[in-house]
């Protein structure tokens, strides 16, 4: 496997704002990564970076082994659909995809001709008079008829309704089983696309907080219900990441995998326990009450 | 989305536990053929990586074997292997839980099998 973008101590501040702080990351080649966090959290200052849209404040990023900038070899391998992605308005749906046939080398006419009719979008109709939810499916045929080595999706959704997030879904998911190639979805939606996702990497407040396989990451915390004493015997000694009283009744959860022995003490004790969704534990990871100070037990 | 896959336990996990079960169900026979990876990722919307990794670990367990160029198929006498594994499951996953949940609620042990012998009829 071959590493696609290798990133290290990456810096970028605007003024006295650290967008991205020190931030040093591998991206391998043909698996779908999920860049997850909070809005204004520094997912797209990062997408801005790869892609040399934005110049680094500090810190090396190497693109298929070279330097992104003004590097077309690079470039041209790369395909970043940004969140309101903006078109001439002049352009027809036709044009640009025409268009699209000149800067991506591995462009599929015929598939991009299958998705435009997928989201029912009107090939002749010019861009200024689009719906904010046709823009957005524009963008994603264009993303996944590029067939770009290194697409990028940031927050493809714009206005896109629940019908066509689900086609995208279906799209990306069967087109890569045909054509491997590395994605990175930007998203707040975690629990639209996390079944998707073979790496997560989250960024909270400009840090990598979590960089890990999707699946470890599964089961990874859990939850701990019952009266209140009980629980807090449980918890004794144990990194717990959240507590929410309710009455007598405690509610903990816990940032450790899940033992046999666990079980057995909570099932003595008469707790009740349930493992927490990848979502949840992002959400615990990112909801300030931290601090970033929870590290990953392997 | 996609088709009840659990987002808290390791998804590979969950595709290994539903082969198993169509196996157990004879709804994937002896030595037929399992779906493909791609197949498995389009239906349950999940990526073909972590599908492939369900697969290899019932191939690491000698429950399905890879038929070169082809695809996967399923091991004969995987059925009765994957019975006797879950056999051992089913006490301390059902008989362990129900007894604590009877314990609680003051169901004696007679009460308890009568109730299984209703459970049955039913």
């Amino acid at each position: 496997m071959s590493t696609v973008v290798k990133v290290k101590g990456l810096t970028k501040t605007y003024g006295n704002v650290n967008a991205i702080q020190d931030i040093s990351f591998s991206i391998e080649s043909n698996k779908i990564y999920g860049l997850l966090g909070r809005n204004g959290a520094g997912k797209t200052t990062l997408m801005h970076l790869i892609t040399a849209q934005q110049f680094a404040s500090s810190g090396d990023i190497q693109v298929f082994g070279e330097h992104p900038y003004e590097n077309n070899r690079v470039l041209s391998q790369c395909c970043f659909i940004k969140e309101s992605q903006k078109y001439p308005d002049n352009y027809r749906i036709n044009d640009l995809l025409e268009v699209s046939s000149f800067f991506f080398p591995n462009w599929d006419r015929d598939y991009a001709h299958a998705l435009i009719e997928l989201f029912k979008l009107p090939l002749t109709r010019r861009i200024k008079k689009l719906s904010r939810g046709m823009l957005s499916s524009i963008g994603i045929v264009v993303g996944l008829a590029s067939r770009a080595p290194l697409t990028m999706f940031d927050e493809p959704y714009l206005g896109l309704d629940a019908v066509a997030r689900s086609l995208f879904y279906e799209q990306l998911i069967e087109d890569y089983g045909k054509y491997p190639r590395t994605i990175i979805l930007s998203t707040h939606l975690i629990d639209e696309v996390s079944q998707m996702l073979e790496h997560v990497m989250v960024i909270d407040n400009g840090k990598l907080i979590i960089d890990e396989d999707a699946d470890e990451l599964r089961g990874l915390a859990f939850t701990v219900i019952g009266p209140a004493t009980s629980v807090e015997s449980f918890i004794v000694g144990r990194n717990v990441i959240d507590r929410k009283p309710f009455g007598g009744i405690l509610s903990a959860t816990i940032m450790t995998r899940l033992s046999l022995r666990d079980q057995q003490q909570a099932a003595t004790l008469g707790l009740e326990i349930s493992s927490i969704s990848l979502q949840q534990l992002i959400i615990h990871m990112t909801n300030g009450r931290l601090n970033g100070k929870v590290a990953i037990d392997q | 989305m996609g088709f009840s896959i659990d987002d808290s336990r390791p998804i590979y996990m969950q595709i290994a536990e539903r082969i198993e079960n169509d196996i157990i169900q004879e709804q994937l026979p002896e030595e037929s053929q399992v779906p493909s990876t791609n197949q498995f990722a389009s239906f349950y919307l999940i990526n073909p990586a972590t599908a492939a990794k369900g697969v290899n670990l019932l191939v690491d367990q000698e429950i399905l074997y890879k038929k070169r160029g082809i695809g996967m198929f399923v091991a004969s006498g995987s059925r009765m292997k994957l019975m006797e594994k879950r056999r051992e499951q089913f006490f301390e996953q059902y008989v362990v839980t129900m007894i604590r949940e009877a314990e609680k609620l003051g169901i004696t042990a007679e009460e308890l099998t009568n109730m299984i012998r209703r459970g049955d009829k039913s």
